[in-house]
């Protein structure tokens, strides 16, 4: 039956997470953006939440929590609204460590569940994203054939986070004619293999603090092992609902980081003796704002609900997504509105939001719930 | 526990409205649109006899509980329901929708505003006899959105009180005051001085001296609706037809009134989401019979222009749909939800007035045409963007609840 309330877990987690990452993430939002380095103390200290060990199973030593899109989705709304650079660097592993969770093999699990299974961060991550304007999650050019009992990867992925850092990186390719989101598979690749080659690092309008790679697969020989869940292959179309999901969901934090400082900062400058806040012109885009998050924070929830009871979220999630995506956009354009000349100046975090929202248009299967 | 899903049971009954939407509002739906003030009557028979189908207007479904002929043993969820049915009844006509018989927005005012035995008093005739209408005027000629600002006053003389003024834009106020043994909900000051506080309502029923209705207006859409201009020329008005405490205090009064805007404006963005439905489900089919698929999961970059759009009307109207039923499901679950309420409301009108043109837009001459209903809906839709309350009133409303602001600082 309809509810709209969090689980008193969730109520908690949220909590957490959220007075986590204004105390101890939102301080170093600025800092990484300028410096282009997030503090490693920083990310041990995100590692103790057990944000990525603590859905993977106490067999294989992990905390043997319950794995929830919606639980998730509010992760990656808090940490985002600390900053959103950092959330994707802390939560990366997830990208290697979930999918493998969900649809490897026991074998897959085992091997390399254990090693993401600890409080300390273990950099792991995924390559989904190819550097070409018309990328589309299913229309890959990263190839996987058949060799033998093997397989063979080929292409060039792009924005792929911490890649350089990653001992293993899930890489997806297509791997049959299939069209839509039949045809590709996901490889566990080791960084280490002939073939691979990690590039410069990326520079970008937005999302400085985090960093991203260009890697390029040339003929690279994988046992049949290598294909994530092995014969069964993966449901391709639900792991990047999820993803859609978490960046969603990131939006989210983005958007409602940049309304609160808006409001805030609307209700202390004064413009004709008033706080600007007491113009409509203001108050009615702080209103916008407003409505807004709740619009796409409930979207997104909608398809995280949906990916928690194991049916089919792919509309519901790419609506959301794309809601959230565009609705990020104009929120923070907007809060830099809100604060005229200042807004556009670098002492104050806004623009930083604006060029951090203006990412999730084009951002696929970098996060994950 | 986050959940977005109704039991099986509530999707059933909700298939029995939309029966009801499809078959029986449909048919006629072009009909009264052309024929504005004309009554329907099979169709208000048809709605009135089918007690459960009649309930479900604003506040329509409260005689349940207060008419003594049903036990107050309603849904838990009864506002989000109530939204529910809503939608699918305005998928089917949003103007038959408020022109069905039942107790209407009086009678969300006098659950908002009356004493336990006043409730029982007035809305037990909307569970007896022949069918009939309840109506709320609060909009005069000078004061739309500012309703504070009401001229109409009441002056107490013995057991009466006398009302004097003009209401227009009475949702309904024809048929509850003179086509059937209805009444109206009418919002006038005791004590100008007062201001808010001394803002009082009355029940004026049909046949009460000194009201007149001095004209039905006619409409840009929901022309099966009427909407009326009540003349309030010393009408004496029995004392116990004042709804509540007649003392002059802070509390009650004007609050009252906005109260029950707490409680009807999810169930009118209900009403917006339900045209704005019908709208989104006609190009839906009409793009699947010309073969334009909808490729949902790709590229936004490779979307065209028709996708993009479809696409964009299918994801407002759910985020309405989302904030509307949060909004109701805050007034079921005793949370304070004005400031919810008003964010769904301003969603809610905004997008389905956008939906409906975009609509038009898609479907080029044939959209246009009065031979398809979508012109009407971008009619009918345009409604839900001004009436309890404009999009421009709930964002201030909005506002001024981020912002913690009264409307001293904000205006």
């Amino acid at each position: 039956m309809i509810d709209f309330e969090l689980s008193e877990e969730q109520q908690m987690i949220r909590d957490t997470v959220g007075a986590f990452a204004l105390d101890e993430i939102r301080p170093a939002a600025r800092p990484a953006d300028e410096s282009g380095n997030i503090p490693q103390a920083l990310i041990s200290k995100v590692a103790e939440l057990g944000l990525v060990s603590g859905a993977i199973p106490e067999t294989l030593g992990g905390d043997g929590g319950e794995r929830s899109a919606v639980t998730g989705a509010i992760v990656a709304e808090e940490l985002a609204c600390g900053d959103l650079a950092v959330a994707i660097h802390c939560l990366a592993p997830r990208l290697l460590a979930y999918p493998v969770l969900e649809m490897g093999t026991d074998e897959q699990r085992g091997a390399v569940l254990k090693r993401l299974a600890g409080a300390e961060f273990v950099v792991a991550t995924a390559a989904v994203m190819e550097p070409r304007w018309d990328f589309d999650l299913t229309e890959l050019n990263v190839t996987a054939r058949r060799d033998g009992a093997g397989w063979i990867i080929a292409g060039d992925k792009c924005c792929v986070p911490l890649a350089a850092e990653s001992e293993t990186m899930l890489v997806y390719a297509k791997s049959a004619a299939g069209k839509g989101f039949g045809g590709v598979d996901a490889f566990i690749v080791p960084r280490g293999a002939a073939g691979v080659s990690v590039g410069e690092r990326e520079k970008n309008m937005g999302l400085k603090g985090l960093a991203t790679y260009e890697v390029s697969f040339k003929e690279v020989r994988l046992d049949a092992d290598g294909r994530l869940g092995g014969d069964r292959g993966i449901n391709y179309s639900r792991l990047m609902s999820e993803s859609r999901v978490a960046l969603g969901a990131m939006a989210v934090g983005v958007m409602r980081a940049a309304f609160e400082y808006a409001r805030d900062y609307a209700k202390e400058r004064k413009a004709f003796g008033v706080p600007i806040a007491t113009k409509q012109a203001i108050a009615f885009m702080i209103a916008d704002m407003a409505i807004e998050i709740d619009a796409a924070r409930l979207l997104l929830w909608e398809a995280a609900s949906r990916l928690d009871k194991g049916a089919d979220a792919l509309e519901e999630s790419y609506l959301a997504k794309n809601y959230a995506a565009a609705s990020a956009l104009r929120v923070t354009d907007n809060a830099v509105q809100a604060l005229g000349g200042h807004g556009y100046i670098r002492e104050h975090p806004v623009e930083m939001w604006f060029r951090n929202a203006r990412g999730f248009s084009m951002l696929d299967g970098i996060a994950t719930v | 526990m986050i959940d977005f899903e109704f039991e099986p049971q509530v999707v059933e009954r909700l298939k029995m409205y939309h029966m009801v939407a499809e078959n029986i509002m449909r048919p006629i739906s072009r009909e009264y649109d052309e024929r504005e003030h004309e009554e329907p009557e099979q169709f208000f028979q048809t709605m009135w006899q089918a007690q459960s189908l009649a309930d479900v207007a604003p506040g329509g479904d409260l005689k349940k509980e207060q008419g003594g002929s049903v036990k107050p043993s309603g849904p838990k969820l009864r506002n989000l329901l109530t939204c529910t049915t809503t939608e699918e009844l305005c998928w089917g006509d949003a103007g038959l929708f408020l022109s069905t018989p039942n107790s209407g927005l009086g009678g969300a005012a006098v659950m908002a505003a009356g004493t336990p035995e006043q409730k029982t008093r007035f809305l037990k005739r909307f569970s007896e006899g022949e069918p009939k209408w309840g109506a709320m005027a609060i909009t005069e000629a000078a004061c739309g959105s500012d309703s504070a600002a009401i001229q109409t006053t009441a002056v107490r003389d013995g057991d009466h009180w006398v009302l004097n003024g003009t209401k227009i834009f009475c949702t309904g106020g024809q048929r509850a005051v003179e086509k059937s043994d209805g009444f109206v909900v009418v919002w006038a000051t005791v004590d100008k001085s007062a201001g808010r506080a001394g803002i009082k309502s009355f029940v004026v029923e049909r046949g009460t001296p000194g009201m007149k209705v001095a004209r039905v207006e006619n409409k840009l859409g929901i022309r099966a609706s009427d909407t009326a201009m009540i003349i309030f020329d010393n009408c004496r008005v029995p004392a116990d037809h004042l709804l509540g405490s007649a003392e002059v205090r802070k509390e009650g009064g004007f609050k009252d009134a906005m109260a029950t805007f707490d409680a009807t404006r999810p169930i009118v963005a209900a009403m917006a989401i339900g045209v704005g439905r019908a709208a989104l489900d006609f190009v839906r089919d009409f793009l699947r019979e010309q073969n334009v698929p909808i490729r949902y999961g790709i590229s936004p970059r490779r979307l065209t222009a028709i996708e993009r759009d479809f696409m964009d009307m299918e994801v407002q109207l759910k985020a309405a749909r989302l904030l509307t039923w949060r909004a109701a499901w805050m007034l079921d679950t005793g949370k304070r939800n004005n400031l919810e309420a008003s964010m769904a409301k301003a969603k809610a009108g905004l997008v389905v007035t956008q939906i409906t043109q975009k609509a038009v837009e898609i479907l080029g001459p044939i959209g246009y045409s009065r031979k398809l209903l979508v012109e009407k809906w971008m009619r009918d839709a345009k409604i839900n963007d001004i009436f309890e309350g404009t999009q421009q009133i709930n964002m201030l409303i909005v506002a001024r609840r981020v912002l913690g602001y009264g409307n001293k600082e904000l205006n």
